[in-house]
């Protein structure tokens, strides 16, 4: 007997490297507890917490609820601001809309403050082969994009790096630049390096945290000040964001911000918010003279269709899922292969990039329920993640069967198995038979039970039904 | 049909799912409490004195001087003021040949490299600040533009003690902020940081290493 759910060759590949990565494991075991106990610091009041989430999850359904009229709203209130407003509905068109800016202003040169919309699109490979050379600028980012390397997290892109090895890459990649693994003088070197970059580029790039359809704001917040830098210094400003990150009014991105940062690294407040609310005016001195937002739907468009899996998009991405989830701390997130990793990835990821290639993410879980348990927008992610692997299973063509790529992991044998079983259990006499057979022929039962043993002892039924054992006790 | 027009009538053909009330954050925050004066004072400065930031008392008539003690001690020869701002003027008439003044006048486009490389501070006011998380609120214009709070290594900041809101959503309420935002505002809460390398805690990542704010009682507004 086989394993019924056949992992993902690549997925199981990966996540089996990264578990034996003694030196992996403890970057991840160490980074995790340290955000976790950092978390629980912050919401030392469950009821507060507990209320701060409620209304968190109330923000983020009433903005899903009204998505299609909020986006017009913003669009308008945007363009009244003097923002250019773009929709694409793939990368392709996301980035093909970022080089015709780029052309039209000659640019050689992008800076990028922190976004995952950016790299789920990759612009930086798009802007590559256009011959524009975007830079990442969050000390993270850039530490991951000078190793050729993609984030391991979303809010702590190099997560997986030492010091040691920062230094070395430093040294090694940057000219002029000895090897030092104190932290500070690594800080000063990016810094160094990045401004000259800040003050020479000529787009500047940045994600998007929530755009208020009330007021045409843009919302942005950081630590470093590379975000504030992308977004004032260059002339052109490019926001890049999934269209599920508007909320309603102004007001909302309070409790929505009482909630990120704590949630994500258990920091009372962001050294900066920054409101945008559109380009320089004439007698300001500085600023970009374009300010430009990119609405991308890539997917998300599915998620919303179904009632139960829009609540998906209600994600602020603090990253709290990944940084409680027993997966994710122990294979880290390059194994998951998707933009997203962690629980959050697992249930996002078959919008953007079918279920064909994602759904052994959904059944890479425990169910423990710690991601929903964190989650500052109480995204039911334990249900999602089941009705994704429900989705993965189903019958193509069945009403079951909603996704791009569902019934992506049936395959003849499981078909057949379900198929039996579902025969056996409908009829009694049937059920009776099989089961006393089970419980008699026990001692045949195969030792090598594929994937469950590698790890465990064989399943076994047990020697007596419990019909028998009720017989037993009414005697 | 434009990618517009199929991302909108996709939302629009999707069920409705469970009603979605408006959210009450004004029920919420009244649950918050209030805090008086004197309370949202000592909370503003021990939340941004634990961010790094420094807090100096002083007052109207003697916060010019105290700058110029402060860039003293700290080596600061060049202070950027914005250009038509009255605390510009007030330090320009306070500055001694030791401390050069300088004013944002010309579009930074125009001064790029020299303003990346030559300026060790500035000064710029703040509109208001908040308790709670210790934070400071600007609303860049041209008398106090945008990187004057973001370029220099230094940010010395004037607040008016007396304009010190409770929270963000007082101080967007109470500001009227939805009627009209600037271009940018911007809620700082202390000098520029990261912990991006092994979670290990720098300042002055990017921004100004280094915030000082000139914490002005007696005021009446």
């Amino acid at each position: 007997m086989s394993q019924p759910i056949e992992f993902h060759p690549s997925f199981a590949e990966r996540s089996k490297a990264a578990v034996n990565d003694a030196h992996l494991r403890r970057s991840f075991r160490g980074a995790m507890d340290f955000l976790q106990a950092k978390r629980r610091a912050q919401f030392p009041d469950a009821a507060e917490l507990s209320d701060l989430r409620d209304l968190g999850a109330a923000i983020r359904r009433y903005a899903l609820a009204n998505l299609p009229d909020l986006l017009e709203q913003l669009e308008a209130t945007l363009t009244a601001n003097g923002v250019k407003v773009h929709w694409a509905e793939t990368p392709a068109e996301a980035n093909a809309i970022v080089l015709d800016i780029a052309r039209r202003r000659n640019a050689a040169s992008m800076v990028k403050g922190k976004s995952m919309v950016s790299e789920e699109v990759g612009l930086n490979h798009a802007m590559a082969a256009a011959g524009i050379e975007a830079l990442e600028t969050d000390m993270g980012e850039y530490i991951v994009q000078l190793a050729n390397e993609a984030p391991s997290h979303i809010i702590m892109p190099a997560i997986h790096k030492t010091k040691e090895q920062i230094a070395e890459l430093f040294a090694a990649k940057l000219p002029g630049v000895a090897y030092t693994d104190n932290v500070d003088a690594l800080i000063r070197v990016g810094r160094e390096v990045l401004r000259k970059k800040f003050a020479a580029a000529d787009i500047g790039l940045s994600g998007v945290n929530f755009a208020v359809a009330e007021t045409g704001t843009i919302y942005l917040v950081e630590n470093e000040g590379n975000g504030r830098m992308c977004t004032t210094v260059p002339r052109v400003h490019v926001a890049i964001t999934g269209i599920e990150k508007v909320v309603a009014r102004l007001e909302h991105v309070v409790p929505l911000n009482s909630l990120l940062p704590r949630s994500a690294t258990g920091q009372a407040v962001e050294t900066y918010q920054n409101f945008i609310s559109g380009p320089r005016k004439p007698h300001e001195l500085d600023g970009p003279d374009e300010v430009h937002l990119i609405l991308l739907d890539n997917g998300r468009t599915q998620a919303y269709a179904d009632v139960q899996l829009r609540a998906t998009l209600q994600c602020i991405r603090c990253g709290a899922c990944m940084n409680h989830c027993p997966v994710y701390a122990r294979i880290g997130g390059h194994a998951y292969g998707t933009t997203y990793p962690g629980p959050i990835g697992a249930i996002i990821s078959p919008h953007l990039l079918g279920l064909e290639s994602t759904y052994p993410l959904a059944f890479a879980s425990t169910l423990c329920g710690a991601c929903a348990e964190v989650c500052p927008v109480r995204i039911p992610i334990v249900d999602i993640l089941i009705r994704l692997r429900n989705e993965a299973q189903a019958r193509p063509g069945s009403t079951d069967a909603t996704l791009r790529g569902s019934g992506a992991a049936r395959t003849g044998l499981v078909s057949a198995i379900w198929r039996t079983w579902s025969m056996i259990y409908g009829r009694l006499g049937l059920y009776r038979l099989t089961s006393w057979f089970m419980s008699r022929g026990r001692a045949l039962s195969p030792t090598e039970q594929g994937a469950w043993t590698q790890s465990r002892t064989p399943l076994v039924p047990a020697p007596k039904r419990l019909r028998d054992l009720l017989k037993e006790r009414r005697r | 049909m434009s990618a517009r027009d199929n991302i909108l009538a996709r939302l629009r053909a999707a069920p409705s799912g469970v009603p979605a009330p408006p959210p009450d954050v004004a029920a919420w925050h009244a649950t918050t409490g209030g805090m008086d004066r004197e309370t949202r004072i000592a909370r503003f400065r021990a939340n941004i004195e634990a961010a790094h930031a420094e807090v100096h008392d002083t007052d109207a008539a003697s916060w010019p001087a105290l700058l110029c003690d402060l860039a003293a001690a700290k080596g600061v020869r060049t202070l950027l003021v914005g250009k038509d701002a009255a605390e510009g003027d007030a330090m320009t008439a306070h500055a001694d040949a030791k401390l050069q003044v300088l004013r944002y006048e010309k579009p930074a486009s125009e001064w790029r490299n020299g303003f990346f490389d030559a300026i060790d501070a500035a000064l710029t006011p703040a509109r208001s600040a908040l308790a709670d998380t210790g934070s400071l609120i600007l609303w860049p214009d041209a008398r106090a533009p945008r990187l004057m709070s973001l370029v220099p290594p230094i940010h010395f900041v004037l607040l008016d003690a007396a304009s010190i809101h409770a929270d963000l959503y007082e101080a967007m309420t109470a500001e009227r902020w939805a009627d009209g935002m600037p271009t940018n505002a911007l809620v700082i809460s202390g000098p520029s940081k990261t912990a991006d390398i092994q979670q290990t805690l720098a300042y002055g990542a990017h921004g100004p290493r280094e915030v000082i704010v000139l914490l002005m009682h007696g005021t009446t507004t």
